[in-house]
């Protein structure tokens, strides 16, 4: 006959499942963020390495590309192991307002293209016009053709690849999650880079905004949550909180998206 | 500087949401300070930051609609 659990190991298994309930309210938005932010970027990324390849070959957009990832590794190397000697109250905090800084920007910008106020980033259009920048700069420089095309790829990786850098340190830095941040950042790239490499164009299906949206909602949260601990906030739920903050930000974008379209239609009118 | 300018520039793109964004944590690190309730330092920074993004949206909208002066 199997006994009854003691109340004492009952009180354990539920304090289990809340310390696991609240590590995965932490690490499922730190990935999925991570992920997310990481495909717009390297689809960015890919569609100028992609214009580079078309006017001028793959040598020089792989070069560039390779030289633009070194250059992302040594700066991870050299500063990765910097982050643990900083105290976390204020890595937290520091973190925390850098991500309020970016996920903020993101989101005014996500409302304000799924509200038609501005264009939405064109995918198809950035190649065209990188494309022809191109083109216009190597008639100028002939004897430096290859030079210049690798130049515009190793940029693009770079860039791109330290929005992709900061975001899984800012996500992940935090809590101990730099490991889960970064694989799946490293899932998007595969994702992207294996589908490009298959259709061998620009990823211009890749709903942009509706990512850069729940990225700017998910940065925001974070963004909140970290500022906060680094202050000594003690937030109601700890780690769940960070669900609450999502919650806001993504009703309060969906809600000023409708308000602003609802306000564009009566001036149409 | 290019470089540098590129760097600021994936944090700061909207001066004005920026320095609103500084000002509500600034606010917040404020009152942690003055040893207010722990609560209302993270209610200051959440309301604050929803509120400057609302702010920040709707002033966007208007500036786009806004009839263009007469010369």
């Amino acid at each position: 006959m199997r006994r009854a659990p003691s109340p004492t190991k009952e009180k354990g298994h539920l304090a289990l499942m809340d310390v696991a309930m609240s590590n995965w309210a932490t690490i499922a938005p730190a990935i999925t963020s991570a992920f997310l932010a990481s495909i717009v970027e390297v689809v960015e990324a890919f569609t100028i390495v992609l214009a580079v390849a078309s006017v001028r070959g793959a040598r020089p957009a792989i070069a560039g590309t390779l030289g633009g990832l070194l250059l992302l590794a040594l700066i991870v190397i050299v500063l990765g192991p910097m982050i643990n000697r900083i105290p976390i109250g204020l890595l937290q905090f520091s973190v925390g307002v850098l991500l309020l800084l970016f996920g903020l920007r993101w989101l005014r910008k996500a409302v304000l293209r799924a509200a038609g106020i501005i264009a939405l980033h064109d995918e198809e259009a950035t190649y065209r016009s990188e494309s022809l920048q191109l083109q216009e700069e190597m008639r100028r420089r002939e004897a430096r053709a290859d030079w210049l095309a690798g130049l515009t790829a190793f940029k693009a990786v770079v860039v791109e690849g330290l929005e992709v850098v900061f975001i899984v340190i800012a996500v992940g830095a935090g809590r101990g999650l730099l490991v889960p941040a970064s694989l799946g950042a490293l899932a998007a790239c595969v994702l992207v880079l294996g589908f490009g490499a298959l259709v061998h164009r620009p990823l211009a299906r890749v709903p942009e905004n509706a990512l850069k949206f729940g990225v700017g909602v998910m940065l925001s949260a974070f963004g909140v949550f970290w500022t906060g601990e680094g202050l000594g906030v003690a937030w109601p739920g700890e780690d769940l909180a960070i669900l609450g903050f999502i919650a806001a930000f993504l009703a309060l974008g969906l809600g000023l998206v409708a308000v602003l379209r609802g306000r564009s239609a009566e001036l149409a009118r | 500087m290019n470089a540098l300018r590129e760097l600021i520039g994936l944090f700061v793109e909207d001066g004005s949401l920026a320095l609103a964004i500084l000002g509500v944590v600034a606010a917040a690190a404020i009152l942690s300070v003055l040893a207010a309730a722990p609560v209302a330092t993270g209610v200051v920074l959440l309301v604050g930051c929803l509120g400057v993004l609302v702010e920040n949206i709707l002033r966007a909208q208007r500036n786009v609609t806004r009839p263009p002066a007469r010369q």
